[in-house]
Formats: structure tokens, C-alpha cells, sequence
């Protein structure tokens, strides 16, 4: 995909702060601050910690949609200054457009991005295959004619994952995407996600507060604590991989998700910062 | 459970028909003169009798109606389009538009009068003054409420403020267009229907002018009649078209 080394980082936040605007800047409140963070080439990474410490405020500054106050950023090689193009985006809520059916809904991001865009009318026929056999990987092959709101919860945020990868980005971002379901549907998707990573190697950045879950998928956990909101702890899973669900009940990955239940629990009583 | 799904259907027709009949007993039991209060039964015999002069009239209010009102979607549109999708315009424009919709339109007519005369350029300048802002304020408010994630799901693949406004914005705010073109049609046909009152000699307000001052009471009444039916015949096809094109939005009361 990218002629990039592997060694150069695919994602370098430099000392990055960000106050939301001149205001609380002048008077240094800051939603994030000092972050440093390399990710390496298809680097599966999850940011954990407690609510409101600003892990959805990273992600807009990972995609570009916020500039940070101080400091700088690179994606690719490139330093970000707008809106990537390169990534896919899914929330909590599956956030699907209720007129459109299912596949046009995942078709949407080739409306925008180019070079589909302008290929789109010609080619249409070729992208729906496309977005057919993905539906298909995540379990929704014949839903594709439904609309959103015939589909369960579980269902809809399947679609919204296949959305933001139909264009194949480079890196795939999830702001708590499971968070709204149920354990068992959450944990069917987390196996949806490992092989959807394992089978197309891009990057995935994912905001959560499962620890489990964290654990389970990433190569790479860090803990974000609450104002100010900074990268307290980072954590390498070295987890053989495949994961099978299984693997959730070692005693390797309880002790895991322990350490890292530690770490918050210590932040929470003391609110102070830990140094790696 | 069928017995009353049937009930509810013809409920409005049983209503008319039970508001007719009492009508009809109260004038004929209390002996109502004619000219001050006509029954359901002269109302009727009068529609027959001038049936073809009602209908010229009635053509005249239709056709002039719709010209306001195809005129007030246009600028509606265009309008809620602009304060909706800028802050600046939104700044600006709704506070004076909101002091417009204030002023009772029927007071612009003398002065339409003087700059296009008697006929129908004041009709349907005042079908149009009366129906665009309900288009308006719905169309802005559709495009206003647009959800933040939607939003940024487009933003971080590159979309430009017009790609969002089209792929998300247009569309989410059809069910509201359509919601207000339901009450601007039947506030056109009041635009209409006043200013033919005082500024046309045709259309179905002028009908109830001459034949209030000729007291045939029978026959103003029948113009009345003759609006209200092509008000809510209007209304009826623009449901009829909302449902069919964003049932989307109506899912919850279609599968009940």
C-alpha cells in the first residue's frame, strides 16, 4: 500500500496539546496534552481511560478534523493539516442514513472520496460487488437491500464498520463502536474486527473503555488519564496472534487487563499522573 | 381490531355528515331565516344552480393559488436552503423574517393593488407572502439539526460543506419540506381567497363579496364550501406524496 519503510512510524503525534479554543488556551486548559505517540505500519492500537478525558478529541486530531494548539502531527509520512482522506470513521451510534438501504449506505464514502468519485456513475456496478462481498464478510450478505432501521443494533454497526472501510483507507478509526451492545454481540464483532485487521493490515486506532476488549484486539494499549488528558501508560499485548475468544480466559490476558485496571483505579482515587 | 381501523378511516366522514345533520335540524327547528344563516339543504340547492358560475370562480382560485404557491416553494426553498446551511445568513435573515410573518398579510394587499391593479397579480402575490415561510423556517430548521456525527463520518473522507449538504442535509430535511408544504398550501388558498376579497373581480373571494351584498347567503356559503374542498384536497395529495417519498421517516406509525 505505502512505499514507506515499516521502521518510519505511520502515525507520530509530537508533543501534540490542544485546547478547544483561545480562550481556554490562554488560560492553559488543555482537553489533551503532551501526547507523544508513534504508531508502526498496520499497528492495531487502543486508547483506554475514564469518560471525558479526551479520547475522542484524539481521534479528531488523529483525522485532521481538529488542528492541535502546539505541537505537530504526521499520518503517512505527511504532517496533517485538513482532513485525511486516508481513514474510515465509525462511532458508537452506527449513524446510518435512514433513507438509504444498507449497501447504498456502505457505497457512501465512494460518493466523496476520489478517485472513486468520479468513477462512481461508470463503475457502480463493480463497487457494489465490492461492498456485497464485505457485507458478506461481516455477516450481512443478503441484509443489503434492508434499511437501516430493519437491522438489530448489531447489525447496524456491522454496516457501519463495512462504510468505513469500503474505501479502503489506511487507517481505520472506532470511537467506542461496541459500547452500545450486547456482550455477546460485542464479542462476535470483536472477532469480526480481528479478522477484518488480520485479512487487510490497516491501521486501526480504537477508542474504548472495555478493557477486554482493548486487550483482546490491540497490539498496543494506552491509558489516557482524565484532565488533564495524557497518555499515562503504554502497554505492549504480546499475545500470540491469531486470538481465538479463548484466549480471554488465560491467566496471561487476566493479569493483562489487572495491571491495566490497576492503572486507571490508581488515577481515579489519586488523579495523578504516572509516569511510564 | 379490523372493525376499528375501519371506524377510524371513515371518522371524518361520519363527523361532516353528524355536523350536517345537526345543522340541518337546528335551522329548520328554530326556523333560521335563510339570509342570516342558511341551511345544509339551501347551501346545497344553491350549489346546483350556480354550479357553473361557482366553478369558474373556483377554477380561478385554484389556478392563481397554485402560481403563489409553486412561487412560495421556489423562494422557500431557496431561502431555508440559505439560512440553513450558513450561520451568517441564519443571523441576519430570521429575525427580520420572523418580524414579515408578523404582519397580517391582508394589509398588503391595497398596497398590490396600486402596483399591479385589480386581478391577479395581488392574489397570488399574497398566496405566495403567506404560504413561503412555513417552507422556509422548515427547510432551515431540517438542514440546521443536522447530527454532528453524520456530519464528520463525511468530513474525514474530504467532503466539501456541499457534499454533506447534499448527501445528508437535502435529504434529511424532505420530511419536513413536505410537512410544510401540507400547511402552506392551505395558508396559500387563505392569500388567495382574501385578496380576491377586496382586489379581483373573479376568483372565489370575490364570489363571497358580491353575493354577501346581494344576501344570497346560500351562495357564499357554497364558496366556502368550494375552498375548504380544494384546501384539503391539496393537503391530501401532498400526504399522499410524503408518504411515498420519505416513509422513512413515518416507519413507527406505517407498521402500526
Amino acid at each position: 500500500m505505502s512505499t514507506a519503510p515499516s521502521s518510519a512510524p505511520f502515525v507520530q503525534f509530537d508533543d501534540v496539546w490542544l485546547a478547544y479554543n483561545d480562550e481556554l488556551l490562554a488560560k492553559n486548559q488543555f482537553a489533551v496534552e503532551a501526547i507523544n505517540l508513534n504508531v508502526q505500519q498496520g499497528e492495531f492500537i487502543a486508547i483506554v481511560g475514564p469518560s471525558g478525558c479526551g479520547k475522542s478529541t484524539f481521534m479528531k486530531l488523529t483525522t485532521g478534523l481538529r488542528k492541535p494548539s502546539m505541537g505537530r502531527i504526521r499520518v503517512d509520512g505527511q504532517p496533517v493539516d485538513g482532513p485525511l482522506k486516508i481513514s474510515g470513521m465509525a462511532f458508537q451510534a452506527p449513524s446510518l442514513l435512514p433513507w438509504r438501504t444498507t449497501l447504498d449506505n456502505v457505497l457512501l464514502p465512494l460518493e466523496i472520496v476520489e478517485p472513486y468519485r468520479s468513477q462512481f456513475k461508470e463503475r457502480r456496478k463493480e463497487y457494489e460487488e465490492r461492498a456485497l462481498k464485505l457485507l458478506d464478510t461481516v455477516g450481512l450478505g443478503g441484509y443489503a437491500k434492508k434499511f437501516p432501521w430493519e437491522l438489530s443494533g448489531g447489525m447496524q454497526q456491522r454496516a457501519s464498520i463495512c462504510r468505513a472501510l469500503i474505501h479502503e483507507p489506511k487507517m481505520l478509526l472506532l470511537d467506542e463502536p461496541f459500547g452500545a451492545l450486547d456482550a455477546f454481540t460485542r464479542e462476535e464483532l470483536w472477532c469480526t474486527l480481528r479478522d477484518l485487521h488480520a485479512a487487510q493490515k490497516f491501521n486501526v486506532i480504537l477508542v474504548t473503555h472495555d478493557l477486554r476488549e482493548s486487550v483482546f484486539l490491540a497490539d498496543t494499549v494506552y491509558v489516557m488519564s482524565k484532565s488533564p488528558g495524557r497518555f499515562v501508560v503504554r502497554r505492549d499485548i504480546d499475545l500470540p496472534r491469531p486470538r481465538d475468544l479463548e484466549i480471554t480466559y488465560t491467566p496471561e490476558f487476566t493479569n493483562i487487563v489487572h495491571e491495566l485496571r490497576g492503572h486507571i483505579g490508581a488515577m481515579r482515587k489519586a488523579g495523578a499522573v504516572i509516569n511510564q | 381490531m379490523k372493525p376499528r381501523k375501519e371506524l377510524e378511516r371513515w371518522s371524518p366522514l361520519l363527523l361532516m355528515l353528524a355536523i350536517v345533520v345537526l345543522w340541518q335540524i337546528v335551522t329548520s327547528a328554530f326556523n333560521v331565516s335563510e339570509f342570516i344563516f342558511p341551511s345544509p339543504w339551501r347551501i346545497w340547492e344553491q350549489t346546483l344552480e350556480h354550479k357553473a358560475t361557482i366553478a369558474g370562480h373556483a377554477w380561478r382560485t385554484f389556478w392563481v393559488t397554485m402560481a403563489g404557491f409553486g412561487l412560495a416553494i421556489v423562494v422557500g426553498v431557496l431561502l431555508g436552503f440559505l439560512i440553513g446551511s450558513s450561520r451568517l445568513a441564519y443571523a441576519a435573515i430570521y429575525p427580520l423574517m420572523t418580524a414579515f410573518n408578523a404582519l397580517p398579510k391582508a394589509a398588503f394587499v391595497p398596497i398590490l393593488v396600486v402596483w399591479f391593479g385589480i386581478g391577479i397579480g395581488p392574489a397570488i402575490l399574497t398566496a405566495f407572502l403567506i404560504s413561503f415561510f412555513p417552507i422556509t423556517v422548515n427547510i432551515a430548521t431540517g438542514l440546521a439539526t443536522l447530527e454532528p456525527e453524520l456530519e464528520d463520518v463525511l468530513r474525514v473522507l474530504g467532503a466539501r460543506r456541499w457534499d454533506v449538504l447534499m448527501k445528508v442535509g437535502l435529504p434529511r430535511s424532505m420530511p419536513y419540506f413536505f410537512g410544510s408544504l401540507k400547511v402552506a398550501i392551505t395558508l396559500a388558498f387563505v392569500g388567495t381567497t382574501v385578496s380576491e376579497m377586496t382586489a379581483a373581480n373573479e376568483g372565489i373571494g370575490y364570489l363571497l363579496i358580491s353575493a354577501g351584498s346581494a344576501m344570497q347567503m346560500g351562495l357564499a356559503f357554497s364558496g366556502l364550501l368550494v375552498v375548504g374542498i380544494m384546501a384539503m384536497a391539496m393537503y391530501e395529495l401532498f400526504s399522499f406524496i410524503e408518504k411515498h417519498t420519505t416513509g422513512w421517516a413515518h416507519r413507527g406509525s406505517q407498521s402500526a
